[in-house]
């Protein structure tokens, strides 16, 4: 057994801590939070300078990484940093889908991505569809070879900034039938896309996407017919593991902020981290705060393996990250008092950032319940 | 025992739905249910058509224009409020200042104060906390030195709900800094529009910027403003701090949340069914609802105490602490009901373009789940409110 990265996740590691150290603090965060953008593109370029997008995505598809360890190395430091920039969406689901399912016209998207010179967004979820991956009322129909797409897309994330949206259709089936799914690249700018974009709690911003018969030609279909459950399910154990490691490291400077303040606040004449019962809060946290960084290591270490046990660790995590993640949001502003409750001060994001991550493809109790029929299943 | 209100306090309930079915407008009503911030002018109109009803000071007795009601009554009102939507009542002036003038203030001062605040004339604010004074009151260092028939006011106040629509302040101020902390402590009633004191808003963390800070440069303040005698503020102080922490338990606001969450949760559908039928979200509601069935109950055990002239004591540290982890844990609830539309955002600023995100209920559940951490931080964190208890609950053992 071994615990330790390798050589190179190590130095992928120090290198990202230490550029977001030196160009990631408070006052640039809030900039970014404030602008129209909601991402800075100067810190998307070094990030694509750095490697850190070539690290998401294995040799065979361009880059030199791309594994479950990978992915956790590279989500905690961002997470840590409290980065908004939408990794997440851009190069695990929107270029991970791409290299997963592109055909050869549609490949070099994913070196685009890695160079940090596109974005993508996952346009899947719709009003009513809560957390459900199989329910999808938006249609694609064909006519004269082309593909028409029509429906509602909900809360897409990075939709403003990016240059593909990659729309989930149906062409056959139910709303809610697993079969007839299927993945269209869609220009941001084609005919018929219309978005109404918005902030989020956490940062980076989203847009309710309308699709009033957007036009398409057959190559803009991504994977085979039907394809899209199957593999949005695949791409979406990466996106766990993505989002366990960067709550992780949200929660690791939430806790980190918070040691500092018990021991300079004082009140009654003494540092608040002398009063025993704060002690012992803080003391569970840190309890708290191993399990998680355990449980990020199993989901990232299955990444590869067999989808049961893949999927049994993922919704581990999401289900321990859900939970300890809002007692370390919660416990954190708790134990600062008043300071906590200000925008300006920086737990504030970091606890936002937290807990929103419970409301991406599914809450903790979502994983419970995915994780006690993938248990019971199991031997 | 009998576990049922008595026939006059049914009538009495009957009468104030009534009321509130025929005053509440259904304007301000909406906002609230919607979980919008209301304006200054929202809420002195409520408080207008209350006034007018004779119905603003519950907890007034009656010679100074309140409504002397007792304890039950005032949970009755308070409850059917709560679940009628209407805005809450700006606690600064009528539940707090108020019972303090009533009991210390000089003659002058009820006779110019009480009717004014009754009227609206005033909107006032509370300065007790300071930079490094939060938990440890006491120790506030904003210094007031006699000069003649006026005192000369310097330092800040920090956290001071809602001030930035207030034209009064009351202030914990330090008239003398070589006592113990506490024996040197004045109370001292401050209009903002003098010079030198300045008004600077703090946003917070779910973007409304309800509190703010408060600076005194040299601001001179006539020694008819100190209420009672100079260096007893904290007696006052603490008097006050009792009245805050009526209603400390917000039942109503519980049973409102609640029932807002299961609207929210009959109408999201998971997994092909009503979210509310989904066994692990219907057992969180349930146990939440099971300790507020028990904790309305601690309640009304302790008011009909209170009705019978018993002064509630630690009680109210314990209802506080319950009380707002079930505040707290509904607006958790309410928050994962609304799924990936707790996300989005929603400023004031955004409030027009928000039409199209989204179901109407998800709209302010993040918000007021992230405004809502205050409830166990202020009037007393729920860690002092356990020394409370702890303190009184341990001094009957053995040593
Ligand atoms: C089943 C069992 C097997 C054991 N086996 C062994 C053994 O093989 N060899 C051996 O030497 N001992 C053994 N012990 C003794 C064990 O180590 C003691 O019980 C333990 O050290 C606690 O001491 P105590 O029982 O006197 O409780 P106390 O020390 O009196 O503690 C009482 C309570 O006060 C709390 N407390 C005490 N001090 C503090 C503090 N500073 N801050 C906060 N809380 C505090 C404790 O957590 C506890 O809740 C055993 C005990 C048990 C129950
Ligand atoms: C939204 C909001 C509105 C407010 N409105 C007003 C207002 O209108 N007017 C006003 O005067 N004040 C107001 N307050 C201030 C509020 O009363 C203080 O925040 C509160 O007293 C706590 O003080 P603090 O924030 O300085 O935290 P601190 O006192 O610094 O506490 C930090 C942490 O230490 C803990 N702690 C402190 N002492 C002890 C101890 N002895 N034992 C164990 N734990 C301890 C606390 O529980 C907390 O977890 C408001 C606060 C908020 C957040």
């Amino acid at each position: 057994m071994n615990f330790e990265l390798t050589e190179e996740q190590q130095m992928l590691q120090d290198t990202l801590r230490r550029f977001l150290a030196d160009r990631y603090d408070s006052s640039v965060r809030n900039g970014i939070l404030d602008s129209d953008l909601g991402y800075s593109p100067d810190i998307w370029r070094q990030l694509a300078e750095l490697g850190v997008i070539g690290a998401l995505f294995t040799e065979d598809q361009g880059g030199f990484g791309g594994s479950g360890i990978d992915i956790a190395t590279v989500f905690e430091e961002l997470g840590r940093a409290g980065v908004v920039e939408p990794m997440l969406d851009t190069a695990i689901i929107g270029g991970g889908l791409i290299a997963a399912l592109g055909d050869d016209a549609q490949m070099p998207l994913v070196e685009f991505v890695i160079a940090g010179e596109t974005h993508l967004a996952l346009a899947h979820g719709e009003a009513g569809a809560r957390y459900d991956l199989d329910h999808v009322a938006t249609r694609a129909e064909e006519r004269d070879g082309d593909i028409l797409l029509s429906g509602r897309k909900a809360v897409v994330v990075n939709a403003e900034a990016a240059d593909y949206l990659i729309v989930s259709a149906r062409d056959s089936g139910s709303v809610t039938s697993q079969e007839g799914i299927s993945l269209f690249l869609v220009p941001r700018d084609a005919a018929g896309v219309t978005l109404v974009g918005y902030p989020l709690v956490g940062g980076g911003r989203a847009a309710e996407v309308a699709l009033d018969g957007v036009r398409l030609p057959a190559t803009a279909r991504l994977g085979a017919s039907g394809a899209g459950y199957t593999a949005l399910n695949e791409r979406l154990a990466a996106a766990h593991v993505a989002l366990s490691a960067e709550a992780l490291g949200a929660m690791e400077s939430a806790t980190a902020l918070t040691r500092d303040y018990l021991m300079t606040r004082k009140q009654f004449g003494r540092a608040i981290g002398t009063f025993q019962a704060l002690q012992h809060r803080f003391a569970d946290l840190m309890v708290e705060m191993e399990q998680a960084r355990s449980v990020v290591i199993l989901a990232a270490g299955h990444l590869e393996d067999s989808a049961p046990t893949r999927d049994l660790n993922t919704a581990a995590a999401r289900n321990l990250i859900g939970r300890v993640g809002r007692l370390v949001a919660e416990d954190t502003i708790q134990l600062h008092g008043g300071i906590a409750m200000t925008q300006e001060y920086e737990l504030a994001h970091f606890a936002k950032r937290i807990l929103m991550t419970d409301h991406r493809f599914g809450d903790a109790d979502y994983h419970l319940e995915r994780f006690v029929a993938l248990s019971s299943a199991a031997a | 025992m009998d576990l049922n209100y008595t026939k006059e306090e049914i009538a009495f309930r009957e009468e104030v739905r009534e009321f509130l079915a025929e005053s509440l407008p259904s304007e301000l009503a909406a906002k609230v249910r919607a979980g919008e911030e209301l304006t200054k002018a929202d809420q002195e109109r409520w408080h207008a058509i209350l006034n007018a009803r004779g119905w603003l000071a519950p907890n007034w007795p009656v010679e100074y224009g309140g409504c002397g009601w007792d304890a039950v009554r005032r949970h009755i009102f308070e409850e059917e409020c709560a679940l009628a939507g209407t805005p809450r009542i700006v606690p600064f002036g009528l539940a707090m200042l108020g019972p303090v003038l009533m009991q210390f203030g000089s003659d002058e001062q009820k006779a110019h104060y009480l009717p004014r605040i009754l009227n609206g004339d005033d909107w006032w604010c509370q300065g007790y906390s300071e930079p490094g004074a939060g938990s440890d009151l006491a120790s506030v260092r904003t210094r007031a030195v006699r000069d003649g028939d006026h005192y000369i006011v310097n330092g800040q106040k920090t956290w001071t709900t809602l001030g930035q629509h207030a034209n009064m302040i009351f202030c914990l101020v330090r008239t003398d800094p070589d006592v113990k902390q506490q024996a040197g402590i004045s109370f001292l009633l401050v209009d903002m529009n003098t010079p030198g004191v300045e008004v600077r808003p703090i946003t917070l963390l779910d973007g409304t910027p309800e509190v703010n800070e408060v600076f005194f440069d040299d601001v001179k303040v006539s020694v008819e403003n100190l209420v009672g005698e100079e260096n007893k503020g904290w007696t006052y102080a603490k008097y006050l701090l009792t009245h805050e922490r009526t209603n400390i338990a917000g039942v109503g606001f519980s049973r409102a949340g609640l029932a807002a969450v299961k609207r929210i949760a009959r109408q999201e559908m998971a997994g092909g069914r009503p979210l509310i039928e989904n066994p692990y979200f219907a057992a969180r509601l349930a146990q939440v609802e099971i300790d507020l069935m028990a904790m309305a109950t601690t309640n009304l055990r302790i008011i009909s105490r209170a009705a019978s002239g018993q002064a509630p004591g630690v009680e109210s540290s314990m209802l506080k602490v319950k009380g707002t982890a079930i505040r707290q844990e509904i607006n958790n609830l309410a928050r994962h009901a609304a799924g990936p539309f707790a996300m989005p955002f929603v400023s004031e600023a955004l409030e027009g373009d928000n039409n199209s995100i989204g179901p109407d209920y998800a709209r302010p559940v993040t918000r007021q789940y992230l405004n809502n951490r205050k409830l166990s931080i202020f009037g007393g964190s729920n860690e002092i409110q356990r020394g409370i208890i702890a303190k009184t609950m341990l001094a009957g053992g053995a040593r």
